[in-house]
């Protein structure tokens, strides 16, 4: 085995495992705050990625065309969660999980009807040469996935740590009828959750984008991806979702390239069902309780 | 006599803190035994360890002789032990009468195929399942309600059903969490007849309960607890008079 | 009908002789071969939905992985009678007993898990069966599939005539949903039912859940893989894209969208959803002249409409005709049987 070759499967997983990460992020944050596993997640990468090229077809510079990709996307979590997923809070786990499930296929038929079938791609979002380290080479796309994510992370850092909203967020997240009797409303949190989780996903969809092409369809399994990730790293922090979309991006990256592609989700998919099976609060996750 | 629960050197920890340490006592056949003890003395984890839904970090509860801890929880009804919730599991979407008839099962013998093919035990079994669930809804007052959904009834009533749905197979041994907790005078003093009618019947109890008042009147014995330590066990007007129990109890309530 | 079962569960019979009406009377009408196909195929489904409605409606276990089970059923026929000499009927009771055994070995870990990660690990485990059929290429011919599947044959009755397919398709279908009632209408229904709301006090009762939800998950995987075996024999050929994970998303939706409380729910969540397909591609390709699948605009909206408005789904509505005229049956029944 090549140390270059280690390091070069290495870097192509870190890079594939942050846009995990940043989608796991948005179910962590939703989850915690409403019960909801939400399976549309996916698509709110779709449409970030699907608008965000529209927007420079449309001849927006990409500076200005990203965050408004990002407001449209957080505006349609924010339109979903008032028009649907509050009136629906009362439903079971099962009526749940139809609604989300629905709500993605109908997001999805939606994005086909705006953009077509055909895939679309978005040029790389900074041209600069590759870098070489340890004889393995990381483009400048990886380089700035990687800054993405932890400036994100430092921001979300700051937000759930420093401002009023944040921690009231948190504090829903934690106990949300010690936080409804503290003044806090929980409806509002459910809907800043759902905007906050969109416009991650947002974010991952723009950033996946270069690197494999966008079509309406491609929802679903990114929002699988980041659905395992986050219960690989266990569901109740962000850490442990940052920690699980990484580790699953190493680990799809080294399937691969050491087994064979045709595998490599197998394998994922028979982690996740290994780690459900043995360690039902996830890998990084402090205590179980309500997961099983 | 021998006793028919016993309960010897039951001990939790969680991390650092003993929820409970060393509770030992026994239960005798026919009697009331209550667990009282002030908010956070330990109640709750002892009752959840005699109810085998949590392991004990050491100690053991045996039951006529039997080694109880580390059961299913589903195999302690076939030992014949019962128990209800301090947070009511009842079944909401079903009637009154289904949720009494789930009580009978453990006498059913249907299984799955012989549900599908339609053997005679099918029938034999609803009928058989009705005829008791009628009759303890008859004895708790509920049977005017029996096409009532559960989710539909009142607290008082729920519980009432809860408890009614714990006896209908005739156990031993009745396990409540906190019967009286939520209940008014009236539906309290309901509950404390069930019990006591029960007991006539040949039941045996063990209940935590709050309301100190109620477990004087219908206790035969009272074990107190305090910071996971039982501080104090014997008769009503015992524990009524014990100094302890007074100054960690009784003493908060009476100011 | 003894009293007491009516009392519980209404009428037993009244339901059914609607079906086996309609069942016969289809054929006198529907002429269409390509309507005719879809009878047939909502026949082949309503077994899967049937045992999924028994397994998610009845004791609340999600299950995303039931295109797992149907490829086991289509695949082990499809292999057993295009690869070696066995009888086609044996070839598929052997698949429902494979499918049986495999169900509840993965049962008995998946079914500690609750709701929303129940739903993950069987979506999980239905992407590793996909895989793993696309992979062994050797065996189930890879991404081309397998082909020339034979049609069927019953005493000497040809199967692939299409009518005499529909026949026997829905009188298997009838036989699984007459076994799925019978459960439903028994002691084990009303178990069935407590585990749904209450695990925990279900399991005081005396009652091991556990091995009921797995038993019932085996039970309805089996149902799932006879399906499977007969889709293999009606088309001819079975390929991965049929059982990935959106045919078990599309079956599971079919079960909450007929309704998820009655075993009718999943014969009528079936064909509603199989119609309504059917009716937007043609509009959406016929007149808008839109490529693509657009049909699931409409289908996603059904959905999250039918979820957040008839949460009992479609079938609810029948009950509540039948409520909107008093009966007296009820009120005589309490007397009679109430001593």
């Amino acid at each position: 085995m090549d140390f270059a070759q280690v390091v070069q499967y290495l870097i192509s997983g870190l890079t594939v495992g942050s846009i995990y990460a940043l989608l796991a992020i948005g179910f962590v944050t939703i989850y915690n705050t409403t019960g909801i596993l939400n399976f549309a997640q996916g698509e709110f990468a779709m449409i970030g990625a699907m608008s965000c090229i529209s927007f420079i077809g449309w001849g927006f510079p990409m500076y200005a065309a990203i965050p408004s990709a990002i407001l449209v996307t957080s505006f349609v979590g924010l339109f979903l969660e008032r028009t649907l997923i509050k009136r629906a809070r009362r439903s079971t786990p099962v009526h749940m999980v139809v609604i989300t499930i629905g709500l993605s296929i109908l997001l999805k038929g939606i994005g086909m009807i705006i953009w077509g079938t055909y895939p679309k791609s978005l040029s790389p979002i900074i041209h600069a040469a590759p870098i070489e380290i340890f004889g393995a080479v990381m483009t400048s796309q990886s380089l700035f996935i990687f800054i993405v994510l932890i400036m994100l992370l430092i921001l979300l850092y700051l937000f759930f740590d420093k401002t009023y909203l944040g921690s009231a967020l948190r504090a829903s997240e934690t106990n949300p009828r010690a936080a409804n009797l503290m003044g806090i409303n929980t409806q509002s949190m459910s809907a800043l959750s759902f905007s906050l989780a969109a416009a991650l996903g947002a974010i991952s969809g723009i950033i996946i984008a270069p690197m494999t092409d966008a079509t309406y369809e491609m929802g679903l399994m990114i929002g699988l991806k980041g659905f395992v990730a986050m219960v690989i790293g266990g569901m109740n922090n962000i850490s442990g979702a940052v920690m699980g979309g990484l580790l699953l991006g190493v680990l799809e990256a080294f399937s691969n390239g050491f087994l064979s592609s045709t595998y490599s989700d197998a394998i994922s998919f028979s982690v996740l069902l290994l780690v459900l099976f043995l360690r039902p609060m996830g890998l990084f996750g402090k205590t179980s309780g309500a997961r099983v | 006599m021998d006793p028919l629960l016993e309960v010897s050197g039951l001990t939790k920890r969680f991390g650092g803190v003993t929820a409970v340490d060393d509770v030992s006592f026994q239960v005798g056949k026919g009697e009331i035994v209550a667990v009282i003890g002030p908010n956070g003395a330990g109640k709750t984890t002892l009752f959840n360890m005699i109810s085998c839904f949590i392991p004990p970090t050491s100690g053991h509860v045996n039951y006529k002789g039997e080694r109880l801890t580390g059961k299913k929880i589903y195999e302690m009804a076939h030992l014949g032990i019962s128990r209800t919730f301090q947070n009511l599991q009842i079944f909401k979407n079903m009637t009154v009468l289904e949720n009494a008839m789930m009580g009978a099962h453990i006498k059913l013998k249907t299984n799955v195929l012989a549900a599908g093919f339609r053997f005679p035990v099918v029938k034999r079994d609803e009928e058989e399942a009705y005829r008791h669930a009628v009759a303890a809804l008859e004895s708790v007052g509920l049977k005017h309600l029996m096409d009532e959904k559960a989710g539909r009834l009142s607290y008082g009533l729920q519980k009432q059903l809860e408890f009614a749905r714990a006896i209908i197979y005739d156990p031993e041994f009745v396990l409540l969490d906190e019967p009286m907790a939520g209940l008014n005078d009236a539906e309290t003093r309901k509950m404390s007849e069930c019990i006591v009618n029960y007991k006539e019947k040949g039941g045996s109890f063990l209940f935590v309960e709050h309301k100190v008042a109620t477990v004087m009147e219908i206790a035969d014995r009272i074990v107190v607890i305090d910071f996971g330590h039982k501080i104090a066990e014997g008769k009503p007007q015992d524990i009524q008079r014990d100094e302890r129990v007074i100054k960690a109890y009784l003493g908060e309530e009476a100011i | 009908m003894s009293k007491l079962e009516a009392k519980l569960y209404g009428p037993r019979w009244k339901p059914f002789i609607g079906f086996i009406a309609l069942i016969l009377a289809l054929p006198f009408f529907v002429h269409a071969p390509h309507i005719f196909t879809i009878l047939i195929l909502i026949g082949i489904y309503s077994i899967t939905t049937v045992g999924l409605n028994l397994l998610a409606g009845y004791a609340g276990q999600v299950s995303l992985g039931h295109a797992a089970f149907f490829a086991i059923g289509a695949y082990v026929s499809g292999m057993a009678t295009t690869k070696s000499a066995i009888s086609p009927w044996a070839a598929l009771l052997l698949a429902m007993a494979i499918t049986f055994a495999v169900a509840w070995l993965i049962g008995i870990p998946i079914l500690k898990l609750k709701g929303h990660f129940l739903a993950l690990a069987t979506l999980g485990f239905n992407i590793i069966v996909y895989i793993l059929i696309s992979g062994l290429t050797d065996y189930t011919g890879g991404a081309l599939g397998l082909n020339n599947i034979p049609a069927l044959s019953l005493f000497g009755l040809d199967l692939s005539d299409p009518l005499h397919f529909y026949y026997v398709i829905w009188a298997l279908a009838a036989l699984v949903i007459l076994f799925s009632t019978n459960i439903v209408r028994s002691p084990i229904g009303r178990l069935l039912r407590s585990i749904h709301d209450s695990e925990i006090a279900t399991e005081t009762l005396g009652v091991n859940a556990a091995k009921y939800k797995v038993y019932i998950f085996a039970l309805s995987a089996s149902f799932a893989s006879l399906s499977g075996s007969m889709y293999a024999h009606f088309i001819h050929f079975i390929a991965p894209p049929t059982v990935n994970t959106s045919f078990s998303i599309l079956l599971l939706i079919m079960v909450m969208v007929g309704g998820s409380h009655s075993i009718w729910g999943a014969p009528l969540g079936t064909a509603i959803i199989m119609f309504l397909q059917e009716v937007i591609r043609n509009v959406s390709h016929s007149y808008l002249k839109i490529s693509g699948p657009v049909e699931i605009v409409v289908y996603g909206f059904v959905i999250v409409l039918v979820m957040m408005f008839l949460p009992q789904g479609t079938i609810s509505l029948f009950s509540r005709l039948d409520a909107a005229f008093p009966r007296i049956r009820n009120k005589t029944l309490k007397q009679e049987t109430g001593g």
